[in-house]
């Protein structure tokens, strides 16, 4: 294993300064160079849409959200002005983080709201967009104070309106706040809820770049991903492609450390540095105890013990190849002290609370789920439990719904059991449930699961 | 339907609470109110934005403010009651002068947060889950993820934000509340 050079902060440069989230110091720094340069680029046809598109596909910016999908690809899925006529091309910035274990993006908000503008009017120019919104979710009731805050000295500065900086670009943003959902962090049940509905994934296709909000073509980016946009137009897409472990994961990364270190908190390194360097970064496990399991992505990644990750480059590709994923780079450690039962029972009992009920398999699913665990942590469980949470999980994933919300909850589900099998063992042995001893039920195991057992540890 | 003719009052089958009386916005808030549908193509969009003014005018969303906001928007109370009980943040019942709001959630769980959850409810009187404190001042309730990971347990009391919270911290940071 050899770890990254570490880099200067770039998406984290501003934090803690004073006044970080005013207009003021964002452009004392340096800040709407990128805007004005572009803007200026206009009539001169130095900077046309296509071409800042160009530049973020070639600098291989993946989408920071969690699902990892190139940004400037996805930009291109929007149909040409032939195709869609008069419809409007809408952007969407995901602010509703709401991962267990991810808190990068409040952090970006509260402390450097105009880097984020930045990223959306780049974004905004890059796809045609005159109207953009931020999605922020509800309980960050003080950063969409700071982002309408922000918005509003944007305009009146001039640096949003109609006809910015002469240039004849029109672009308004508008921040509009979530009410308590975590579903709503998926793009279509987040354009749902725009809508002002509940928020219920859709089905795709078509995908939002081709009908999206209000039946547009719409792009939704992650927070991280436009502040990216921003520093890949400051620095140039090569710049870019020079941090981080390879071509296909690349640029500086948030990552958010959470549970028994030193020093949890928000880390900004090269994507793709060693598991053992980023613990370092936060510290070392608390109290010099030892590592027993991580989970590396947000509750949504299937766990991972410390033998598995060690060595393992944290990014997209490193973290499949350890057959976790990388997701929104919420990285839970737990040490030796750690109960899995409980924590997976924690983890059931959030993804129970958070469906949102449309598809059968995840609304039936994840209550029961949370029950059996229950069961089993309070000293009830039947020895057939485990095998019977198994192939419920089994039942869910994989293609049975409209989203990926039930795979993202059987995950823990399926890798806390089957990597930490003795710890549930201990508990059920303790049992005196009354039907403790009965058979398993007949083998449930159908096609489905064998199509999951690929991907189980 | 003529722009002479008044909007019907739209009222419906739904199971709010009834509030006892009849609403409407204060000046101010209908002022916001109408600022936020020019903020989208369609009306139906200023949906979340309205009941969280709803919200602030006046601390809950009962029936009358489901079938009002129905009105305002041109949606089926029926429908707004379904958009209500969809997001956890809109309260359907009256809540205490202070609303604290403890995450359990995976970082702030292996940080002791469920104890600090017990505690807390313990410690006002034996209060159960999204009940008011006798002297109206408290509720406590759990939530999912706030994204405080960092600064668990992490508490949010209204709008505001608690890190650190611990069972030690417990008396001083309840005692803070007024």
């Amino acid at each position: 294993m050899s770890g990254l050079a570490p880099i200067e902060p770039v998406l984290l440069a501003r934090r803690g300064k004073p006044n970080s989230a005013s207009l003021g110091t964002y452009l004392a720094d340096g800040g709407y160079a990128s805007w004005k340069k572009v803007l200026g680029g206009v009539k001169s046809a130095e900077w046309t849409p296509a071409k800042l598109t160009d530049v973020v596909k070639a600098s291989g910016l993946r989408g920071r959200g969690g699902a990892g999908f190139p940004c400037g690809l996805k930009w291109t899925f929007v149909p040409s002005k032939e195709k869609r006529g008069d419809k409007p091309v809408y952007l969407l910035c995901n602010a509703d983080e709401s991962e267990p274990g991810t808190f990068k993006d409040r952090l970006l908000i509260e402390n450097d709201p105009h880097q984020i503008l930045e990223g959306m009017m780049l974004a905004s120019f890059a796809l045609e967009v005159k109207h953009a919104y931020i999605y922020i979710r509800g309980e960050m009731v003080h950063g969409a104070e700071i982002l309408n805050a922000a918005v509003k000295e944007a305009h009146e500065k001039g640096l949003l309106g109609t006809d910015v900086l002469g240039s004849g670009v029109d672009l308004t943003i508008t921040v509009h706040r979530g009410a308590g959902a975590y579903i709503c962090g998926e793009e279509t049940a987040l354009i749902e809820s725009l809508e002002g509905k509940r928020g219920h994934p859709r089905i795709k296709p078509p995908f939002p770049a081709v009908s999206g909000a209000w039946g547009c073509p719409t792009v939704v980016n992650n927070v991280e991903t436009l502040c990216c946009v921003k520093h890949i137009v400051d620095r140039g897409a090569e710049w870019f492609k020079g941090v981080g472990r390879n071509e296909k994961n690349t640029g500086p990364k948030l990552y958010c450390v959470s549970g028994h270190v030193e020093k949890p908190g928000v880390y900004e390194a090269p994507i793709g540095i060693p598991w053992e360097q980023l613990l370092a970064m936060a510290g070392g496990i608390r109290g010099g105890r030892k590592l027993k399991a991580v989970i590396p992505g947000g509750s949504s990644a299937p766990m991972l013990t410390a033998a598995e990750i060690a060595g393992v480059p944290m990014d997209f590709d490193g973290l499949v190849a350890a057959k976790s994923m990388f997701g929104s780079a919420g990285i839970i450690v737990m040490d030796e002290t750690a109960d899995i039962p409980k924590a997976v029972t924690n983890i059931a009992k959030f993804y129970a609370h958070e469906s949102c009920g449309q598809c059968t398999p995840c609304r039936e699913g994840t209550p029961w789920l949370h029950k059996m665990l229950k069961r089993v942590v309070n000293g009830e469980g039947k020895k057939s439990d485990l095998d019977l949470l198994l192939q419920i999980s089994n039942q869910m994933g994989n293609g049975m719904t409209i989203c990926v919300f039930a795979d993202a909850a059987i995950a823990p589900v399926i890798s806390g059991i089957t990597k930490f099998r003795e710890e549930f063992e201990a508990y059920i042995a303790k049992s005196n449930h009354p039907d403790f001893a009965l058979a398993a039920p007949e083998d449930l195991t159908n096609k489905v699961a064998d199509r999951t057992a690929s991907w189980r540890a | 339907m003529t722009p002479s003719t008044p909007a019907p009052e739209r009222t419906g089958e739904h199971s709010a609470l009834s509030c006892g009386r009849t609403l409407s916005f204060s000046r101010e808030t209908r002022a916001d109110f109408d600022r936020l549908l020019g903020r989208y193509p369609t009306k139906q969009s200023a949906l979340l934005p309205t009941l969280w003014l709803a919200q602030r005018e006046w601390g809950w969303i009962s029936r009358e403010a489901v079938d009002y906001v129905a009105t305002l928007l041109d949606l089926a109370p029926a429908f707004v009651w379904g958009v209500v009980t969809f997001y956890t943040m809109y309260n359907r019942a009256p809540v205490g002068k202070h609303l604290i709001q403890v995450c359990t959630s995976i970082s702030c769980h292996l940080n002791g947060a469920e104890e600090v959850f017990h505690e807390c409810k313990k410690r006002l009187g034996g209060l159960k889950s999204g009940e008011v404190s006798p002297d109206g001042k408290f509720t406590v309730i759990e939530v999912e993820c706030l994204a405080q990971c960092d600064k668990a347990p992490a508490v949010m009391v209204n709008d505001d934000d608690y890190f650190v919270i611990t069972k030690d911290k417990l008396d001083a940071f309840l005692g803070s509340l007024k």
